[in-house]
């Protein structure tokens, strides 16, 4: 493989910021989180998969995807991350190669497709994205971007994160580092306030930017650059202006965070927008940071005034579920820090979380999963469809939030099945977005549809009754 | 009449093509207790997965071999043998279609030696068919997968039968043909008294139906055994130009001859295949279907006022264009534009200068004089863009419901394609306004009072 990227990925696990590979004995820190993959027995996306996730929401520039038309063709327009304005990010580009390219390189095809996307689309920068196939039979991309840069006066930037040098995680962070390495810290910006800050790890799905950013402005702070939802290049590039860097999505990027601590000493900070006290503690944290960074200290009353009135906003309109939602039991399948603070968000609307799965967590968040759960008996490692099919159908569990791809298991044990991943439809963040997320699963849990569809055909119901209803 | 022209860009914008592994999987998922394997890098899977599972609503059965930076150099070998053994022992699937990617491909992994081996090596497997398909992601598109996948399928399982029994049909049903399509076929084939085996059948395992038990593998399909019997038949109907090789490979596996039957919409092209059946049963056409006839040409000359000379711009698989394209031209629409994603000898049927094989960004300057998209769901930018309508047909349409069931062969199916498309373009009338007719200016200076005087 690629020395670079080699030594690349070496660099992105021995992170010393990752609590989660602090807890590793030295020997076995280097190794990081790469988990072997079972033939035959895996689900997930690859390190490609991974670089654009983190990457496509930059909105004004062309992400172009060198391979064969299956990284593309089988991907493109499939994520609900939100623009403002620019589009182009919806675009799907991709060198197409072909079965000559294969065996003679396709650096040449790749260079003509940088220019036809320049000449046609004019964007502030390209966006190379490596794929295994071409990373296979050697395609330089890194050479090609530079030379593509030099000639078209454009910045184009690799991405070399090709889908079989691991998991979706480690993607996220090559892409991050590609944003390192060629992009943060290229521009200036016009001016600065004391009040300018980066996010990273917000992706702006289905909107959930800008549920948040109402509270920013009223706050007076200012978000520089989002990276990288809703995000534009030149934002992009000057972010290393900022005072503050909140870090969302737990350890997806915490190397492009730490990074940014080092080589311009703008401190971060873990928060969620997920969950009411989530969302109140890290608008407390960031502001606490600002203000030792020079904001005037007056930041910190007029935040917890703001944070009250929208806490008491937020309750207000939740509690009116509360009395209909109590006990309902949720069983969570998803990844990450999802799983924690949601749990949260839940039991605040007197619900009771009976599983969470924990596959993806850190163990920071499945500490944070017990103290808010009480022990470890609801934390669900691994858990096989119809493992999850028994539980639903068993009704040890009213309702299953998850992605997409398992909610057949729910619906086909006609059980309440509500979206909180990628392809939701729905934005669920800060206090809007909590009461957003409890109006749904009451939408969800008090449709007619769940009595319809359990009760059995009439002739199929005899004397022994219940025998087919739940 | 056309020519079948390939874009010359080296930038493909806006795909329309997807790739042949996953044409290869959607074929294997018509097949009963079936679990499709790409041998690729766990992106491969993931993204087919995805595409799949929004398209239909169903849970998916795929797998992958999992292949990293190393197992890629050093060969796939025991990840394919652990896959396969893996699938056999949590999904206990009748059969394995085992796919091959872009990747394995240029490596030059020998999938069938593997497969050799694996048998065996493993007596736990003797129960599992293995289905081998070559389709690297760098050639053809997901039609060209699929077709490769029956091939495959026929090459693998079909031998000669002792007896053949004159009332059994094959049919080979094409990548084009949705649940409901099938359906509807095997309803006309049966009313002749014939019983038909259909390769693949996805309207037993995608028609989005509840079943009783949770299942890893696919819930329903053609059987492994059925395949084997094919040779029983006395012929095969090969629905879609690119059934056209599988349907080769079957009479050379078994001797049973076929007939192509290039689409299935549109009033001729029912009639044909419909007085076919008739001669091959020696029963006449049942009333059912000489009524629906009867409702197709209704519903022909209902609709026509408002296909009339309207300026269809097309996005779709050869087979698949090749249908609607055809059914556009009866009802007295325009091709304005033919897009279409690999090569297919029939489209230089098509009546219209050229067919292009490329992507949406060339479907979305082509239709800037056209009246109405037909393009698979991932054309909705450009027609928002053009501000035009847009119809969808084909594959991916991840933001409708009930793609399974969308009819549009036999009688009953043009009509209701007819119906839709019609409706669409009277939602589209051109409305009127006062100065939608303005006088030229040397009119109104005519008109004007004559001040001179």
């Amino acid at each position: 493989m690629d020395t670079r990227i080699a030594a690349r990925i070496q660099d992105v696990f021995n992170e010393p910021a990752c609590d989660h590979n602090r807890q590793k004995p030295p020997a076995e820190r280097k190794k990081g989180c790469l988990k072997p993959l079972t033939p035959g027995a895996a689900a997930g996306g690859c390190a490609f998969d991974g670089a654009k996730i983190a990457l496509q929401p930059i909105a004004d520039v062309a992400h172009l995807v060198h391979g064969p038309i299956a990284c593309e063709g089988n991907s493109w327009d499939n994520r609900h991350s939100a623009s403002s304005s620019a589009q182009l990010y919806r675009y799907g580009f991709t060198s197409d190669i072909n079965e000559l390219d294969v065996v003679y390189g396709g650096e040449k095809r790749l260079y003509r497709a940088i220019r036809e996307i320049i000449e046609k689309y004019d964007p502030p920068a390209v966006f190379v994205y490596q794929t295994c196939l071409t990373a296979m039979i050697g395609d330089d991309i890194e050479a090609v971007c530079r030379h593509a840069a030099e000639r078209f006066g454009k910045p184009v930037i690799p991405v070399n994160s090709p889908g079989f040098a691991g998991p979706k995680t480690l993607g996220n962070k090559l892409g991050a580092e590609a944003l390192l390495d060629h992009v943060i810290g290229t521009e200036e910006p016009a001016y600065t306030t004391p009040y300018d800050i980066a996010l990273c790890g917000e992706y702006n799905l289905v909107g959930e930017l800008w549920q948040i950013k109402p509270l920013f402005d009223a706050l007076g702070i200012r978000i520089v650059s989002c990276i990288a939802g809703d995000g534009r290049y030149h934002e992009i590039a000057q972010s290393h202006r900022a005072r503050v860097m909140l870090m969302l999505c737990s350890n997806a990027m915490i190397n492009l965070a730490r990074k940014m601590e080092d080589r311009y000493g703008i401190p971060y900070l873990e928060g969620s927008f997920y969950g009411i006290a989530d969302m109140s503690e890290t608008l407390r944290k960031l502001v606490r940071l600002l203000v030792q960074r020079g904001a005037p200290s007056d930041l910190l009353l007029r935040t917890e005034r703001l944070i009250r009135v929208e806490e008491e906003r937020a309750w207000r309109r939740i509690a009116a579920y509360r009395t209909r939602l109590a006990g309902k039991r949720v069983l969570l399948i998803t990844g990450g820090v999802k799983s924690w603070s949601v749990v949260s968000a839940l039991q605040e609307a007197g619900m009771e979380v009976v599983g969470t799965s924990v596959k993806k967590s850190t163990a920071g968040d499945k500490q944070r999963i017990r103290e808010l759960m009480g022990g470890d008996a609801h934390m669900i490692d691994s858990i096989t469809p119809r493992q999850m099919y028994a539980m639903l159908s068993e009704s040890r569990a009213d309702i299953m939030l998850s992605g997409g791809r398992t909610q057949f298991v729910a619906l086909k044990a006609r059980m309440p099945w509500l979206d909180i991943n990628q392809e939701r439809h729905y934005a669920y963040a800060g206090y809007e977005g909590m009461v957003a997320l409890v109006a749904e699963i009451d939408k969800a849990l008090s449709n007619p549809v769940w009595a319809a569809v359990r009760a059995p055909a009439p002739w199929d119901s005899r004397e022994d009754g219940d025998g087919q209803s739940r | 009449m056309a020519n079948l022209v390939e874009s010359r860009k080296a930038c493909t914008v806006n795909p329309l093509r997807t790739s042949s592994p996953l044409g290869a999987s959607y074929a294997f998922l018509g097949m009963d207790r079936c679990m499709p394997l790409m041998h690729g890098s766990q992106g491969c899977t993931s993204f087919g997965l995805v595409l799949l599972v929004r398209h239909f609503r169903e849970a998916i059965p795929l797998q992958t071999t999992a292949m990293n930076e190393v197992t890629t150099i050093l060969g796939g070998d025991d990840n394919l043998e652990q896959a396969l053994l893996n699938i056999a022992k949590r999904a206990a699937p009748a059969l394995i279609g085992v796919c091959s990617t872009g990747l394995t491909e240029a490596k030059g992994d020998d999938i069938d030696a593997v497969l050799k081996q694996v048998r065996q090596r493993h007596a736990e497997l003797a129960g599992v068919e293995l289905v081998h398909v070559s389709t690297p992601d760098y050639r053809g598109a997901f039609q060209d997968g699929f077709a490769s996948a029956v091939t495959a399928l026929v090459r693998a399982l079909a031998v000669p039968a002792a007896i053949r029994d004159p009332a059994r049909v094959n049919v080979l049903a094409g990548s084009h043909l949705t649940a409901a399509d099938i359906d509807e076929v095997r309803d006309m084939i049966e009313a002749f008294g014939l019983v038909p085996v259909f390769l693949p059948d996805v309207s037993a395992s995608l028609d989005g139906h509840m079943p009783d038990d949770w299942q890893a593998t696919t819930l329903g399909g053609t059987r492994v055994d059925q395949v084997r019997s094919m040779g029983a038949a006395c012929c095969t109907l090969a629905l879609g130009e690119h059934m056209r090789a599988p349907a080769i490979e079957l009479e050379m596996a078994s001797g049973v001859p076929y007939e192509l039957f290039d689409r299935l919409t549109g009033l001729a092209a029912c009639d044909h295949f419909l007085q076919r059946l008739s001669q091959l049963s020696g029963r006449p056409v049942p009333a059912r279907y000489r009524r629906q006839r009867s409702q197709l040409l209704d519903a022909m000359l209902d609709g026509h006022f408002f296909f009339g000379q309207k300026r269809m711009a097309i996005a779709a698989e050869p087979d698949l264009l090749w249908a609607i394209a055809m059914l556009m031209v009866e009802m007295g629409a325009e091709l304005g534009a033919c897009i279409t994603t690999t090569r297919s000898v029939q489209l230089e049927q098509l009546p219209l200068e050229t067919v292009l094989i490329g992507d949406l960004e060339d479907l979305e300057l082509a239709a800037a004089d056209c009246d109405l998209l037909l393009a698979p769901s991932h054309g909705r930018q450009a027609a928002q863009r053009l501000g035009k309508p847009l119809y969808r047909i084909g594959f991916p349409q991840f933001d409708r419901l009930g793609n399974a069931h969308r009819l549009s062969v036999g009688y009953a199916g043009t009509r209701a394609l007819i119906f839709d498309i019609g409706n669409m373009l009277i939602d589209h009338l051109p409305h009127p306004g006062p100065d939608s007719w303005p006088l030229p200016e040397a009119s109104r200076r005519a008109a004007a009072a004559d001040c001179a005087a």
